[in-house]
Formats: C-alpha cells, structure tokens, sequence
C-alpha cells in the first residue's frame, strides 16, 4: 500500500515536470509575466480529486519545488509558491465544501493563483500600482482555470478508478 | 460525475463564478476610469531597482536612462520618447519588458522581474489611486 503511493506521487510530479517542460516550450504570447496556461494544475487537480486534500498538498509542494529548481531561479521559486501555494489552498477549500464543481473550483484556482503572484510581485518590486496588472491576470487566471478545468474533468473521468484506489480500501 | 450536476450544485457554481465576474470587471472599470481621469501632462517616469528609487524623470522630456546592473553592465535600457516611455534593451531572457511596448498613462508600468526593475508612471493623482489600490 505504501510502496503504491510512492510510486503514484512519482508518477505525478514526472507528470508535472513533463507538463511545465511542455509548457515552456510553447512562446509567451502576452508581453505580461504570468499570463500562462498552467498545465500542471491538471496533475494538482487529480491529485485534489483522484487521491485526497493531504496527498494534493504533498504533490503541489513537490512539484512547485521541482519545477522552480528545474526551470527556474529563487526568485521564480518565491513566485510559484505564493501562487501554487494560494491556488492550491482556494482549490482545496472550494471542494471541501461539496458544493462546487471541478470547473468552478479550477477557475477560482487559476485566478487565486495569478493573485498570489501579484500579492508577491508587490512585496518584491514594493509598488502598489499593479492594478493594470492584476485586471489582465484576474482575466488570464479565469480563462486559464477555464481551460484546465474542463480538461481535468475529463481526465479525472478517464483515468482508471483502480490506478488510484486499488489495493487501498 | 451526475451528483455533480443537480441543479443546488449549479447555483453555488454560478453565484461564485458571477462573483468572480463582477469583480473581473470591476477591475476593468477602475483601470479604464483611472486612465480618463488622469492629465497626461506633469506626469513623471520613476524608475526603481531592488525596491530603490534609481532615477525620477519628467515623461515630456526625451530621455534615455541606463539601469545598471551589480557589474556595472547595463540590464535595462528605458527611453522616454514622445510623451511615452518603453524599454529598449533588456538583457534577461524572456524579454518581457521590452515585448510590452510603450506605455504613457499614469499608472501604468513596465516591469522586468528577471532584473527587478520597474519602471512607472505616476501622476499627480498618485496620492488618490495608491489610497484606492491599498
């Protein structure tokens, strides 16, 4: 049981990995930082609604570790943890209460997401005027959310019920 | 996946998501209604490093400021031109800063977070907007 779910949050932080490798491929088409898709949230998603709210935050914080020291630098680090971290925890909460659906929560996921990168960006950069910001990234985050939440509905219905519950209960 | 789609269910998904609407544009109607109500002339172009003020220049004055890096090398190079301001030359990677073109109005900004440099346009309403963004 326990060697299963090594094996299961390794499979998805490589996913995770291999999604931001992608991801970084693709050109930024917006001359705004963090106007991005976020495919990763897809593995947090399954994680969130395959596994359980304990194992989401476990694979959220290993993948944003990883991804950050992979790709990225400590101040992308900061940046990635104060939105993982933030979006995370409003998708977390906003399942909790049963009464929303994946869509919904993943919007509100990728909004609390571009938000924790401007609460960030105001303490580095020490300026509040981001307002311009933070209406395209309050944008971006909801049709990104968007996005992913459709996907993650459907890949949640695919996936298998036993590559996450078997041999547990 | 049906239990997900009984109509109580929808309603709480279409208060939250009408909520984050509205917010989506009240947003937009304060970065517009800012921009209208803002003179474009006695506007200044500050310009800060590592959360230090490096240079205040006026916007109606052509000038171009080099933002100098911990070796002496140049990271940023901003041009006011016109009564507009952009970045010219930036030596990180994504090129962010210098994809975002030029900008004029009171509250705007360009910021490169590879170097962490911004570079703002502030009014002198600045006082009224900073009391509404906090």
């Amino acid at each position: 049981m326990k060697t299963r779910r090594v094996a299961q949050y390794g499979l998805l932080i490589a996913l995770a990995l291999v999604l931001s490798y992608v991801e970084s491929l693709v050109p930024a088409f917006f001359a705004v930082p963090g106007v991005k898709l976020g495919l990763t949230n897809l593995v947090v998603m399954v994680a969130l609604y395959r596994m359980g709210d304990r194992d989401a935050i476990i694979i959220n914080l290993l993948r944003i570790l990883l991804v950050s020291m992979t790709f990225g630098n400590a101040f992308s680090l900061m940046y990635a943890a104060a939105g993982g971290l933030l979006s995370g925890a409003v998708m977390i909460l906003l399942k909790r209460t049963g009464k929303f659906k994946m869509l919904t929560v993943s919007i509100a996921g990728g909004i609390a997401h571009n938000v924790g990168q401007i609460l960030i960006a105001m303490v580095l950069l020490g300026t509040w005027r981001v307002s311009y910001y933070l209406l395209i990234l309050w944008w971006s985050g909801l049709a990104a959310g968007f996005a992913i939440g459709i996907l993650s509905a459907q890949v949640v219905r695919r996936l298998p019920e036993s590559l996450f519950n078997g041999g547990q209960r | 996946m049906r239990d997900h789609k009984t109509p109580l269910k929808k309603r709480y998904d279409l208060l939250l998501l009408a909520a984050l609407v509205l917010v989506g544009l009240g947003l937009t109607a304060f970065v517009l209604l800012s921009r209208m109500n803002s003179a474009s002339d006695g506007l200044t172009v500050t310009i800060r490093q590592d959360n230090e003020v490096v240079a205040t220049l006026p916007l109606d004055e052509d000038a171009t400021y080099a933002v100098q890096g911990e070796d002496g090398g140049t990271t940023n190079l901003v041009v006011i031109e016109d009564g507009t301001v952009h970045m010219e030359e930036a030596d990180c990677p994504d090129q962010l800063c210098v994809k975002q073109g030029k900008i004029s109005y009171a509250g705007d900004s360009l910021i490169c977070l590879p170097n962490r440099v911004v570079v703002e346009i502030s009014g002198e309403d600045e006082q009224a907007l900073d009391a509404v963004a906090k």
